[in-house]
């Protein structure tokens, strides 16, 4: 794909997720291209609304069916906003797949284990997702997820069907229960000693909030984990996606095309530095 | 090694306008040497020299009638190879169907300018060559600057004096011109004559010279070279020690320097715009009335603003200490592991460009000063 010109990608189904959160699906309207394009779980496309302009947004679809991209968009601003009142049959622009991907291929025959937190995070639900659909390849499933109240819960849905799918464990916590409030109240940190991680078994995939992810380190490491079987998605301002406008950077690393995904022991330098 | 004389300058910018070039060079205009188009060698700051400081430029005539008698102006080459604003490529909305049309027009070597560059100095050769490494090296290529670059020739002059923010010592990045040029050019006046020794770089630049009354520079006159790039090379007016510098910033993000800098840094950005290395750009969309027509511009940026780093919720790097820290350790630091080299090539525009006179030699002194005496901040990193 041509740097920074997109390809033409028609919505074919859109899905509300939660208020203000819909996923998009796309396919690219050129035949030979839509052949071409593969991505792997992680990775994101610049995705590009007509007029208004682009942004980043995680694949969070099977890589098996590359011919049909799922965006999960969130409204935070002009663009998402404007990406989230598209329907069936309305063109948009893409141009991807960018970035790094999560360690699925590493991690066949281990445990994985996903933190998250905060509002969602697609790019978790991506690998979630290729692990659910190729289930018997990995052993133990562990999802965290924090959030500050119930009412954040987003995916409701979705976290009750990956509970009840086998060799797999779903924690939840909040940080101000309601009275009806089920899961656990506390630190998402909290709950890795009740999940009893397996160090030699396990891969971490996080993604959230960077308070959150920085806590949540630091208790999988005391418990064991190693620091190169930790995984994180970061996120920074993104305007190229291929290296060149630099607004990306996280200390020497461009999180565009050294990131999103970022094994633990190659940014642990990086990891507590203050807007950096 | 070849002689010219100053009247068969004009000569070479008329063989390279028939070669099909367009020579741009410095010339004066609102106070300042600038580069833009020029036609002969009246278009340049003929007897006019620079004096500069933290937070000072000013034009002065000299003696003499030195047609490169200055040292660096506000502007680099970067503003033709890496332009501060470019359209990328154009939609256009036909119904529900959206049409994406390519730059490809001006990322063909064929289409690109073919400027010539008259008067670049060695730290400005080494600036071109720290942004091929951004812009030609990586994964992704840039078209549209690869195309300006394979299409650009170079006049390189070796520096007859040095400024005061001047450090290309420190950072081996000059005063002489020792690769990257098709050309180079010595200026000599003395004993009443005024000649350029010429050094030719590549086989165009041979070729060019041809077209040029020249003779071969005898003992004296290649000597005369290297006496007046050691006599600029003892008139640095700053100096940067680089040993260990990566790791010396590596180890101080927490260091209070950073506090200091920011009291007194406006984050107005200068630095980054009159730096010749300096890449950052953003992106627009410009669209029209009809709601038919968009195209997507790209801009040079900065990354003092708070847009920079902006992701919603709010900016990464919201203080202006962060921000200052960003360029700093950037410049000199994490650019030596993205890129392979540093990012500062000595050419002291920021310094004297900063409208409050900071300089990154003196902040990087500081750093390395009270590292040297053990009263550092507490190392970061594990």
């Amino acid at each position: 794909m041509q740097s920074f010109v997109p390809v033409a990608a028609e919505v074919v189904e859109k899905r509300r997720e939660a208020p203000k959160i819909w996923t998009l699906r796309l396919r690219l309207k050129d035949d030979a291209r839509r052949r071409r394009f593969q991505f792997r779980p992680g990775q994101f496309n610049m995705v590009y609304d007509f007029g208004v302009g682009e942004v980043p947004i995680s694949i969070v679809s099977d890589p098996a069916d590359p011919e049909l991209l799922d965006h999960t968009i969130r409204v935070v601003g002009a663009v998402t906003h404007r990406l989230c009142e598209r329907d069936r049959g309305d063109v948009i622009g893409l141009r991807g797949p960018y970035g790094s991907w999560w360690p699925l291929e590493e991690a066949r025959g281990k445990d994985v284990v996903i933190v998250t937190g905060g509002l969602g995070c697609a790019p978790v639900v991506a690998a979630i997702n290729y692990v659910m659909a190729r289930r018997e390849a990995y052993g133990a499933l562990k999802i965290f997820h924090g959030i500050k109240t119930p009412g954040d819960l987003l995916y409701r849905e979705r976290f009750k069907a990956w509970r009840e799918a086998p060799n797999t464990e779903v924690y939840l916590t909040v940080d101000r229960p309601d009275r009806r409030w089920k899961d656990h109240v506390g630190l998402v940190t909290a709950l890795f000693g009740q999940a009893r991680l397996d160090p030699d078994r396990s891969v971490v995939m996080m993604c959230g909030p960077e308070v959150m992810m920085r806590f949540a380190v630091r208790e999988l490491v005391e418990r064991g984990i190693a620091a190169d079987r930790i995984y994180l998605s970061l996120e920074r301002n993104m305007k190229c996606a291929v290296g060149f406008c630099g607004h990306c950077q996280y200390g020497p690393l461009f999180i565009c095309k050294d990131g999103p995904v970022l094994r633990y022991d190659r940014i642990s330098r990086w990891f507590d530095i203050r807007e950096l | 090694m070849k002689v010219i004389d100053r009247h068969a300058l004009d000569l070479l910018f008329a063989a390279l306008v028939r070669r099909g070039y367009r020579p741009v060079g410095p010339t004066v205009r609102d106070g300042a040497i600038i580069y833009d188009a020029i036609r002969t060698t009246a278009d340049l700051p003929v007897g006019w020299t620079d004096e500069q400081e933290g937070g000072v430029y000013r034009l002065k005539r000299r003696n003499d009638d030195a047609l490169f008698g200055y040292v660096v102006g506000p502007q680099s080459w970067k503003r033709f190879l890496h332009p501060p604003a470019r359209r990328l490529w154009r939609a256009e909305r036909e119904g529900r169907a959206v049409r994406f049309i390519p730059e490809e027009e001006s990322d063909a070597e064929k289409d690109a300018p073919k400027f010539a560059f008259i008067g670049v100095r060695a730290c400005e050769l080494h600036a071109m060559a720290v942004q091929d490494k951004v812009f030609l090296e990586g994964a992704q290529v840039d078209a549209s600057y690869r195309a300006r670059r394979k299409n650009a020739f170079i006049v390189a002059v070796n520096c007859g004096q040095a400024g005061n923010t001047c450090f290309c010592v420190s950072m081996k990045t000059g005063p002489k011109a020792t690769a990257g040029f098709d050309l180079a050019l010595t200026e000599v006046l003395e004993g009443g004559r005024h000649y350029f020794v010429v050094e030719e770089g590549s086989a165009e630049g041979s070729a060019l010279l041809l077209d040029v009354e020249s003779r071969p520079a005898d003992d004296a006159e290649a000597e005369t070279v290297n006496r007046i790039v050691a006599k600029t090379a003892d008139q640095m007016g700053r100096t940067m020690e680089t040993a260990g510098l990566k790791e010396l910033l590596y180890q101080h993000y927490d260091h209070p320097r950073w506090d200091d800098v920011a009291k007194r840094c406006l984050t107005c950005g200068n630095c980054t715009m009159v730096c010749p290395t300096c890449f950052c750009t953003t992106v627009e969309e410009v669209t029209d009335l009809s709601g038919e027509h968009a195209e997507r511009w790209q801009k040079w940026d900065s990354c003092f603003t708070t847009d920079f780093s902006y992701i919603h919720g709010g900016s990464v790097r919201s203080s202006p200490k962060a921000r200052y820290r960003q360029w700093l350790t950037h410049k000199l630091a994490t650019w030596q592991d993205q890129f392979g080299s540093s990012g500062c090539v000595g050419c002291g525009r920021c310094i004297t460009w900063c409208p409050v006179a900071i300089d990154i030699t003196e902040e990087v002194k500081a750093i390395r000063e009270s590292e040297k005496q053990g009263a550092g901040s507490q190392r970061q990193g594990k």
